[in-house]
């Protein structure tokens, strides 16, 4: 008759799984990525030539960062916290003051049905702004500064966005889902609402070497 | 014949212990499936800037990086202090702004792509936020050149408070 086998000790399995669990768990840096992302405008084609394009004065926004990281925006001088208010006014002009942004009627269609608030056929008509915000910096201008102005124009449009999205379909604009086509549709049709005018000048030195 | 008898003389039963190993099993397999062994080690030390507008990076293959820092101690004794740029893995030495690497980065990178996600790469700039803009603006030229446009600046999820938040 066979001997049966002796038992494996297994009370020493859990110790070993812990020592296993314990390394991973110091050594794991679930680290997510995030950032602020944003679209560099294309390099100028060298045959075109330069067109002086005419922008009217009241429709840009001058943000200036010298290079003791002080903040300018449109002459005055400037708290970064104040910047998104600003760019607010800026971008809305809820006064219709002569020196903010000309706002230009539009249509922008949404899909149909997806509002109550809007007319049966999705077609919203308002006021859109022309603006656009000119974002200079110097060369000496410390990066954690320009980032948190780039932050808080960002804060500013996606505030706006939010604002709309709220207001007519009852959800935050980012927590809209990009791959519903209905809600893709939606985001796109704000983003022409609120456009993302920031342009940056090609740099440049102002005063001082590098 | 009492249905219900009484436990008694025994004591403490002991507890049975014998699906802890699974259970610690399981979470050990969680965090080895969930751990991303950074492959690269960065050479220069950044320290991104914060910010309340972060958005998470999603599809990591589409990402390459490139960091801007001062070196670590042990490089920069071969380096010297200044800012160095490093693209993913790789430490440019060179002085300057090297346009030609970082030309030649982006093709590479651009080359391992499939062919319809070629238009959708993203440039993650992991910056130190003391780098003076000069070195910034210059990589952000030689990345227009390289049309390699989608950038994101990477940063910290900043909090604020509600009532300054508007």
């Amino acid at each position: 008759m066979a001997r049966s086998t002796p038992e494996v000790n297994g009370g020493s399995l859990a110790d070993i799984a812990f020592l296993l669990l314990i390394f991973f768990l110091v050594t794991t840096t679930m680290d997510i990525d995030t950032g602020i992302t944003r679209l560099l405008p294309p390099e100028p084609d060298p045959d075109q030539e330069d067109v002086q394009v005419r922008v009217n004065q009241r429709n840009v926004l001058v943000v200036l960062l010298n290079r003791s990281d002080l903040l300018m925006v449109g002459g005055e001088v400037m708290d970064r916290l104040a910047l998104k208010e600003k760019t607010i006014e800026f971008f809305t002009n809820p006064l219709n003051k002569a020196d903010l942004p000309v706002m230009e009627e539009t249509e922008v269609q949404f899909p149909p049905g997806s509002s109550s608030m809007l007319p049966d056929d999705g077609m919203w008509r308002g006021q859109v702004s022309k603006g656009v915000i000119s974002l200079q910096n110097d060369r000496s201008t410390t990066y954690g500064k320009y980032l948190q102005v780039q932050n808080e124009l960002v804060a500013a449009v996606n505030t706006l966005r939010n604002d709309f999205c709220k207001l007519y379909f009852d959800k935050k604009y980012d927590d809209l889902n990009t791959a519903n086509p209905i809600e893709e549709e939606i985001q796109a049709g704000i983003r022409q609402i609120y456009k993302m005018n920031i342009s940056e000048s090609e740099p440049k030195n102002i005063g001082g070497r590098n | 014949m009492s249905k219900f008898r009484k436990k008694s003389g025994k004591g403490l039963q002991a507890i049975n212990t014998s699906s802890l190993p699974d259970i610690v099993f399981m979470l050990l397999f969680f965090f080895m499936v969930a751990t991303t062994m950074r492959e690269t080690e960065v050479q220069v030390k950044v320290k991104v800037p914060e910010a309340t507008e972060v958005k998470k990076l999603e599809k990591k293959s589409l990402v390459s990086y490139i960091y801007i820092g001062r070196p670590v101690a042990h490089v920069a004794r071969m380096y010297g202090t200044e800012p160095l740029i490093q693209l993913n893995d790789k430490l440019v030495s060179e002085e300057g702004i090297p346009y030609e690497s970082l030309q030649d980065f982006v093709l590479f990178e651009r080359e391992k792509l499939p062919e319809t996600d070629k238009n959708k790469m993203v440039m993650s700039l992991r910056i130190d936020e003391n780098i003076s803009m000069g070195k910034v603006d210059d990589v952000k030229q030689a990345l227009r050149r390289a049309k390699a446009l989608i950038i994101n600046y990477s940063a910290r999820k900043e909090y604020r408070e509600q009532g300054r938040q508007r």
